[in-house]
């Protein structure tokens, strides 16, 4: 256990403590997940770091949390420790810096996209398109040809989900999870409910804690807003590549077609769910916080804001003459996103859903035995 | 300044909660007076995990059935009888009603998981412990308008004939006087009043620890007695369970206790056994081993163990202290090495061959001719890695308290009830509970004749 960091010794300090009191275990699945075991490795760690969705319960109701000398504090530790193991798991390795500073290298990634996008938009298209009412089917593409969008767009979306691929494979190791679950389709659904639901930020039903100890929070609304709002957006954005490709159909599209509406109701839930998880974080008892790492998620959530605030006003006006500029910045802002996923907060999607997969294996694994058990007991009884 | 209200509730565990909540909910206004900051409020509540009440059928979180008849068996079983039976049954009869009024009081419950399985048809646990509990009271109590003070520890009491006039109250700032037309007293035992201790149990009360906070110091239960309420319960017992020396001296909680006497053997300071580790099962055995220790020279004992039983209870706080030989392990423990040795060597020698071990029965594996003898659960220590955890007397709450009626009120020592005075948790336990333990029990005790306490303080102060 030497090869701890300070982080993870911490983090194993505490789940020995708690491994000895298990008050908490009604909480959530990070308790329960603990109990399973005796000892803890790294994987072990950074699975339980990314099983916490931080709901702050443990924290308030813990008898041990400061000032008591044990200094018990679970939300914070695991919160560093999964805030490392982002880093750990960049792919390729050379970025995993971007974790260190990352609002200043995400809020970076995204002017510069947006700045280029107006550059090249400027530079390559005629003025007279450029600036002028463009309406009509296909009007997106006389400012951007439809191929070099695809192309672009197709390309960075590709390069981050092979990055993410390999950094949810480097965590899914780690863990040492055996095979992938590619068959366990059970688990995958269990897992799939309990992040649709966000089960876990919920103190175990009596709400979770984020000023103090009063379950006040509201956190799981504004990300449930997000969530369902980014998952609207890409509904969205899927059902016009398939109007474009099977249909032949290009965008803009009216104001009552699928894609728009779709994209309009996300376009609202990542307007109001980044907002008011922002101003959570704002209200955010500074204990219960890795603290030095607030950036993360103040740029991921500044990303959605913006990427959403772009789509809706090119919706709005883009039959006037400002389309061509909020095309490059709204694309800008689409573009920044999608090659900051890999180097950003967005990882914890994935990661949270990796580990809710693992326990679900696991409570499974548990139960049969328990049931094999309890099936040899009773044949045992018999004989 | 003075200030007045109707109800002075002092305390700021469970039963001062209850007393509160009923009390402001009966009408009244309400001061609490908490003798400990904030984040250790709530005394004993804090450590506690669930509460014992009876109920007709199972539920979401339990499992079973549990009638008013087998609570009272289970309560004349573990007090040996110590107990006001009357008062009992009142309790055992209010209890039913007590799971879904703490629950309007916003306190969640959880079925009990993991190591708890067996008290999972009597008790119900605290979703989150007993700190989530307080955690609730406080908000729905202060919700209500009840007005709550912390590090303000009553240091006199103004009582006349019986009747209650006014406190004292001792802060930063300096001494206040504080009236009220009712007392609720909910302050606790004396467990952490180590000079009191002494008074029972001489210097070795210097090496015992306190399972609670520094703050039960039972500065009321003195003051109350001194001023004629009668009193109740042994006063020179306490309960007492074996937990990790290394604990700290106070508020080491759940997590250093050790249950893990069944699996070898214990020895005190001079390497020698001392009593059967294999006569009973938890929670019998679990509540006998502090104050065997603490007869024990230097208040220290060590369990010792050997690989074969490393994993086989609930991991505690600190690891145990191993060596690869006993020789080495009686060094690290500071132990006579050749009577260690002797003495482990006597006991394997000891053990009646062919048993058969099972730790969730009372099983065949025991010794013959050793003095004193392990009756179960006897295997011989021989595998290396070897164990020890050093462990001493943990202190979890006193027995002494003052004497209620039905009313929670306290009786004064010429037997009559004091005009507006009552009493409610741990400062009364003594009333159903004088003697041993049943888990859960003590929250039960708070919870009723707390809300019994803030419903009578109520109606007396509102007269």
């Amino acid at each position: 256990m030497s090869a701890h960091s300070e982080a993870l010794r911490e983090a194993e300090r505490l789940m020995t403590v708690c491994n000895s009191c298990r008050y908490c275990e009604g909480l959530c699945a990070v308790f329960p997940a603990m109990e399973m075991r005796r000892a803890f490795s790294a994987g072990d760690l950074n699975y339980l770091a990314n099983l916490c969705h931080s709901c702050g319960a443990c924290y308030y109701d813990c008898q041990f949390s400061p000032p008591h000398e044990f200094d018990v504090n679970v939300p914070r530790t695991l919160a560093i420790v999964r805030n490392d193991s982002y880093a750990d798991y960049a792919w390729p390795r050379a970025l995993s810096g971007t974790f260190k500073r990352n609002g200043l290298a995400v809020s970076l990634i995204a002017v510069l996209s947006v700045v280029a996008f107006l550059f090249a938009f400027m530079a390559l298209s005629d003025p007279s398109v450029m600036f002028a009412r463009q309406v009509g089917e296909g009007a997106f593409y006389r400012i951007m040809p439809h191929d070099a969008m695809v192309a672009l767009f197709g390309g960075v979306f590709l390069y981050s989900c092979l990055a993410l691929f390999m950094g949810l494979r480097a965590f899914w190791r780690d863990m040492a999870a055996g095979p992938p679950p590619a068959f366990d389709l059970a688990s995958l659904w269990q897992a799939m409910k309990d992040a649709g639901r966000l089960r876990y930020l919920d103190g175990g039903g009596v709400g979770c804690m984020n000023a103090d100890e009063r379950p006040r929070d509201t956190r799981r609304l504004y990300h449930h807003m997000t969530f369902y709002g980014f998952g609207l957006c890409f509904a969205a954005t899927s059902v016009a590549t398939l109007y474009a490709y099977l249909l032949g159909r290009a965008a803009p599209y009216p104001w009552w077609d699928l894609p728009v509406v779709l994209g309009t109701l996300g376009g609202i839930g990542l307007l109001i769910g980044p907002a008011g998880l922002l101003l959570a974080k704002s209200k955010r008892d500074p204990v219960l916080m890795d603290g030095t790492r607030t950036g993360m998620d103040a740029a991921f959530l500044a990303m959605l804001f913006f990427t959403a605030l772009t789509g809706l006003a090119l919706l709005v006006l883009r039959a006037t003459p400002a389309m061509g500029t909020l095309l490059a910045v709204h694309l800008g802002f689409v573009f920044g996103f999608f090659l900051t996923m890999p180097y950003g907060k967005f990882v914890h999607g994935l990661y949270r859903y990796a580990a809710l997969v693992r326990y679900a294996m696991e409570r499974r694994a548990e139960e049969a035995a328990a049931e094999a058990a309890a099936a040899g007991g009773a044949a045992k009884a018999a004989a | 300044m003075d200030s007045a209200h109707d109800v002075l509730v002092i305390g700021g565990g469970n039963a001062a909660l209850c007393a509160a909540i009923s009390a402001r909910r009966a009408g009244a206004s309400v001061k609490v007076l908490e003798a400990a900051p904030r984040f250790y409020r709530g005394g004993n509540t804090r450590h506690t995990r669930n509460m014992r009440c009876a109920h007709d059928t199972a539920t979401d979180t339990l499992t079973g059935p549990y009638t008013e008849d087998e609570f009272w068996d289970d309560l004349k079983r573990v007090t040996q009888g110590h107990t006001d039976e009357e008062l009992a049954r009142f309790m055992i009869a209010k209890s039913k009603d007590m799971l879904p009024w703490i629950s309007a009081q916003g306190v969640r419950f959880q079925p009990s998981l993991g190591g708890t399985l067996s008290l999972g048809r009597t008790n119900s646990f605290f979703l989150g412990g007993g700190r989530a509990m307080l955690n609730a009271l406080y908000q729905t109590a202060e919700g209500l308008g009840v007005e709550v003070e912390y590090d303000a520890e009553v240091v006199a009491l103004e009582i006349e004939d019986g009747m209650f006039l006014s406190a004292t109250v001792k802060r930063q700032s300096g001494l206040e006087t504080v009236r009220a037309g009712a007392l609720v007293a909910a302050a606790g035992g004396f467990e952490a009043n180590i000079a009191w201790l002494k008074e029972y149990w001489g210097p070795p009360a210097e090496n015992f620890l306190i399972r609670g906070t520094p703050y039960n110091r039972g500065t009321m239960l003195r003051m109350l007695l001194d001023k004629g309420v009668q009193e109740i319960g042994d006063p020179t017992q306490c309960h007492a369970v074996a937990i990790d020396a290394r604990a700290p001296k106070f508020d080491g909680g759940i997590i250093t206790r050790l249950d893990c006497v069944v699996f070898g053997i214990v020895v005190n300071r001079d390497a020698e056994r001392f009593y059967d580790e294999g006569e009973d099962f938890w929670p019998k055995r679990y509540a006998i081993w502090g104050r065997l220790v603490a007869h024990q020279p230097d208040q220290i004992a060590y369990i010792v163990f050997d690989a074969k039983s490393l994993t086989s209870f609930m991991p505690s706080l600190y690891p145990p202290i191993s060596a690869s030989t006993l020789e080495e392990l009686a060094g690290k423990l500071e132990l006579d090495r050749a009577k260690f040795c002797a003495t482990v060597a006597g006991f394997n020698a000891a053990i009646v061959p062919g048993g058969s071990f099972d730790h969730t029965v009372l099983d065949d594996c025991r010794t013959q001719g050793l003095t004193p003898p392990k009756t179960h659960w006897a295997r011989p220590v021989d595998t290396p890695p070897f164990y020890a955890y050093p462990v001493r007397p943990g202190i979890t709450f006193t027995y002494l308290g003052v004497r209620v009626n039905q009313e929670a009120r306290m009786i004064m020592t010429d037997g009559r009830p004091a005009a507006n005075m009552f009493a409610a948790g741990e400062i009364m336990a003594g009333n159903v509970l004088g003697r041993g333990y049943a888990a859960g029990i003590g929250m039960t005790i708070g919870s009723v004749f707390g809300k019994t306490a803030g419903e009578g303080a109520s109606r007396r102060a509102r007269n």
